[in-house]
């Protein structure tokens, strides 16, 4: 790791006012993977703004038919709250799902959402229940926040500082482990709320987390794992890696997808 | 150089640190607590498992920076008066361990899976638990026998945990 300047203000404000004013200073939230990334020297910023004292970034709160999230909420946080459980289970589920007990301890929803790794879980629960990305500066529809491999909306010096999740009818997440990183090959978020389904798929895109159109249209005609039968997905613009090649993905999205409308109906 | 405070298995202890510091580093080589290992580095096989604040941490993937004020427990702090955890003391009836490289990250993952899910987990609960830690001797199978047997023992005694 190359030598850093380390900051830690209390609240969001003082870290956006510090990363306007230090040079090539980069936000650290729980930094599982930022500090991986650093110890590789594939990421060498001169300053650290350690966001793990600002308070106001933390919590989770019902605002409305919203559930509103600190993006400096660790994952174990969200896996075990009360509120989260009740209304949006399947995203405490997501959560729970996370890398392993002592990451699920440091890591934040806000760090996973703003690093946009293509097999991140985060990603998928928000595109899925349409959510809000909260920043400092503006609020941004999932659906443009997410623009490519670990590419987001989020411009130079902006910190997202919460989420907020519309409650669905019904909801589930479902994701086909690397059994060695515990990232998803692929995982599958389905949300149901009115009329409307709504599918995220991480872990299988070249571009990252996207929405299949036709699953979406599919479910939304019918929310059932029959409402699928008959469909396949097209494995052009899939993965391709040492561990599944883009064939297997495609599959792998229909099943996780059936799996995750069976659970969803489930509960 | 900046300055770090925290408690360190019941003590207080400081030092003036470069920022890069990971907290497995001030651990092992300026307070030299060489217990916590170091295995792989990438946050991926658990040999550096330590607790701050109550909860299971990888200290090779936390500055020691970030943790000011922060409360330690490290292997090093859990048998008291000469005398070993009761999840240790499980690892060594149940032979948890061969090598001994990942017993200690091992034994504080196990004491914090007892803190969160009680005395009583079934064996695929203490499995499951167990994916942030990675044994290349046992097969796992000992190691979860010792879990399972450590946790009853830590539900029975009184906890020795005292530093938490």
């Amino acid at each position: 790791m190359y030598a850093f300047t380390y900051h830690r203000p209390e609240t969001a404000r003082k870290a956006t006012n510090l990363v306007a004013k230090v040079e090539d200073a980069k936000f650290l939230a729980g930094g599982m993977t930022l500090l991986p990334t650093m110890k590789q020297r594939l990421a060498a910023p001169t300053a650290l703004i350690d966001l793990s004292t600002a308070e106001d970034m933390r919590g989770i709160e019902l605002k409305g038919r919203n559930v509103v999230i600190g993006a400096m909420t660790r994952h174990f946080d969200v896996a075990n709250s009360a509120l989260v459980k009740e209304k949006i289970p399947a995203l405490a589920d997501l959560a729970s799902m996370i890398g392993d007990p002592a990451v699920r301890h440091r890591g934040t929803i806000g760090g996973s959402v703003a690093n946009n790794d293509p097999a991140a879980d985060y990603p998928s629960a928000c595109l899925a229940l349409n959510a809000t990305i909260i920043t400092n500066k503006r609020k941004i529809p999932a659906d443009e926040f997410f623009v490519g491999l670990f590419e987001t909306a989020l411009e130079e010096g902006e910190l997202i500082v919460k989420i907020s999740f519309p409650i669905p009818s019904k909801a589930a997440y479902e994701k086909f482990r690397n059994p060695a990183s515990r990232y998803a090959i692929v995982g599958v978020f389905v949300a149901k709320k009115g009329s409307e389904a709504r599918v995220a798929v991480t872990g299988a895109g070249s571009g990252g987390v996207f929405r299949p159109n036709r699953l979406e249209a599919a479910l939304t005609a019918k929310f059932h794992p029959k409402g699928l039968d008959g469909l396949s997905f097209p494995a052009e613009g899939l993965n391709t890696d040492i561990h599944a090649d883009a064939e297997y993905r495609a599959h792998l999205i229909m099943v996780m997808t059936r799996r995750a409308v069976a659970k969803a109906l489930a509960k | 150089m900046p300055k770090v405070s925290m408690v360190v298995n019941g003590k207080k202890v400081s030092g003036d640190i470069d920022s890069r510091t990971l907290l497995v580093q001030f651990l092992r080589e300026e307070l030299r607590l060489t217990g916590t290992h170091v295995g792989c580095d990438t946050s991926q096989c658990g040999c550096c498992v330590v607790h701050v604040n109550g909860s299971s941490l990888k200290s090779c993937t936390v500055l020691a920076l970030s943790l000011e004020g922060a409360n330690v427990v490290t292997i090093e702090g859990l048998a008291q008066d000469g005398k070993l955890h009761p999840m240790q003391e499980a690892f060594r009836e149940n032979h948890g361990l061969q090598c001994g490289f990942c017993t200690p990250g091992m034994i504080m993952a196990a004491v914090d899976m007892v803190n969160r899910k009680g005395p009583d987990m079934d064996e695929a609960t203490i499995r499951h638990e167990l994916e942030g830690n990675i044994c290349r001797c046992t097969g796992y199978h000992n190691i979860v026998k010792a879990i399972a047997d450590g946790a009853q023992k830590m539900g029975v005694a009184p906890q020795a945990a005292a530093a938490e």
